[in-house]
């Protein structure tokens, strides 16, 4: 009887993580998909001092836990930088974004000669 | 006993096969062939009467693509490189050409989105809110459509509407019209469309430990 205990635990595991990456995925989130929507949309209309303040704290938390933050975090960030009146952090975030994602270097080296003027 | 056994077993063979099937049946030669690495989401175009629609539904789509292993360029920044080039409105970036797209962003492939419905349907019973959208995936080079699809999601689906005879329907429909009203609750089921629309349909891509199994075939 206990064996069979056994089997429909093991199964019903096996069930819960066949069909997903793992329980955390491939990066951490954190809130930049909350940003991205309160740049646009009024109700949730924060200034961009407070949307970088929240996509940073995302990202201690992504280093701390030695999480990957998503694609197009970094990119996000430096706009958010340059918006607020800091183009050498906005750079340098750029050249984050095409470190940890190649796939971008080709814009990110745009935005960067864009914004370096 | 043994026979419990075999029967447990059979079963659980038998939801694993099952459980994670849904890409069956959809022709993906194209997308198969042209490998594309990273994917550029133009503004959706919005369908509905709702104007949140278009960047709300942006907001929600890099997720469920980024985790199945696609590159996914920064859906805020590119809205604003379209502007500062002089296209302003989700239906000019979308008759941009996709060789001019392909040659600012250096993307494999741009991904077209259409909302069709976003936001509450208000009936006596109950006020569904309803987000569906359609998707395009084209091949940034030769403009050869990768793939297509189409979702739909409700917050209705989980709602237990049990018990209460038809006072306590109308009662809890009212609630959630109110409800409805306070913030923007589409955006909350727009996750649940991309989530659909991308994770049920489309391949993994480059990222996902998954990608040489499958692309593999």
């Amino acid at each position: 009887m206990k064996k069979l205990f056994k089997l429909a635990a093991l199964c019903a595991g096996l069930l819960l993580t066949a069909c997903s990456t793992g329980t955390h995925g491939l990066y951490q989130w954190g809130s930049y998909e909350d940003q991205v929507y309160a740049m646009y949309n009024s109700a949730a209309k924060t200034s961009p001092q407070e949307q970088l303040a929240k996509l940073e704290a995302d990202g201690e938390k992504a280093r701390a836990g030695n999480r990957t933050p998503p694609p197009g975090y970094y990119a996000h960030l430096g706009y958010l930088y340059f918006e607020t009146g800091n183009p050498e952090r906005a750079v340098a975030s750029f050249q984050n974004e095409k470190t940890l994602f190649p796939e971008s270097r080709s814009y990110m080296d745009r935005l960067i000669s864009r914004f370096k003027k | 006993m043994t026979r419990h056994f075999f029967t447990i077993a059979l079963l659980c063979i038998a939801a694993l096969l099952t459980g994670c099937a849904s890409q069956k049946s959809y022709d993906y030669s194209a997308i198969r062939e042209s490998k594309p690495r990273s994917i550029v989401v133009l503004p959706p175009l919005n369908l509905s009467p709702d104007v949140r629609a278009t960047y709300s539904m942006m907001a929600t789509v890099t997720r469920p693509l980024a985790e199945l292993g696609y590159y996914v360029f920064p859906v805020a920044l590119v809205d604003q490189t379209f502007r500062e080039n002089g296209l302003a409105e989700p239906g000019e970036m979308h008759n941009a050409s996709p060789a001019k797209i392909a040659e600012i962003f250096g993307a494999d492939a741009i991904l077209y989105i259409k909302v069709e419905e976003y936001g509450a349907a208000y009936r006596v019973i109950s006020s569904d809110v309803i987000v569906s959208a359609t998707a395009e995936l084209i091949d940034a080079r030769t403009g050869r459509s990768l793939w297509s699809g189409r979702a739909k999601a409700s917050n209705s689906e989980n709602r237990d509407s049990s018990g209460n005879g038809i006072v306590g329907i109308l009662v809890s429909a009212l609630i959630q019209q109110v409800a409805n009203n306070i913030g923007d609750p589409g955006y909350q089921v727009a996750r649940q469309t991309s989530y659909r629309l991308f994770s049920a349909g489309l391949l993994p891509g480059p990222r996902s430990p998954n990608y040489e199994k499958l692309i593999g075939q």
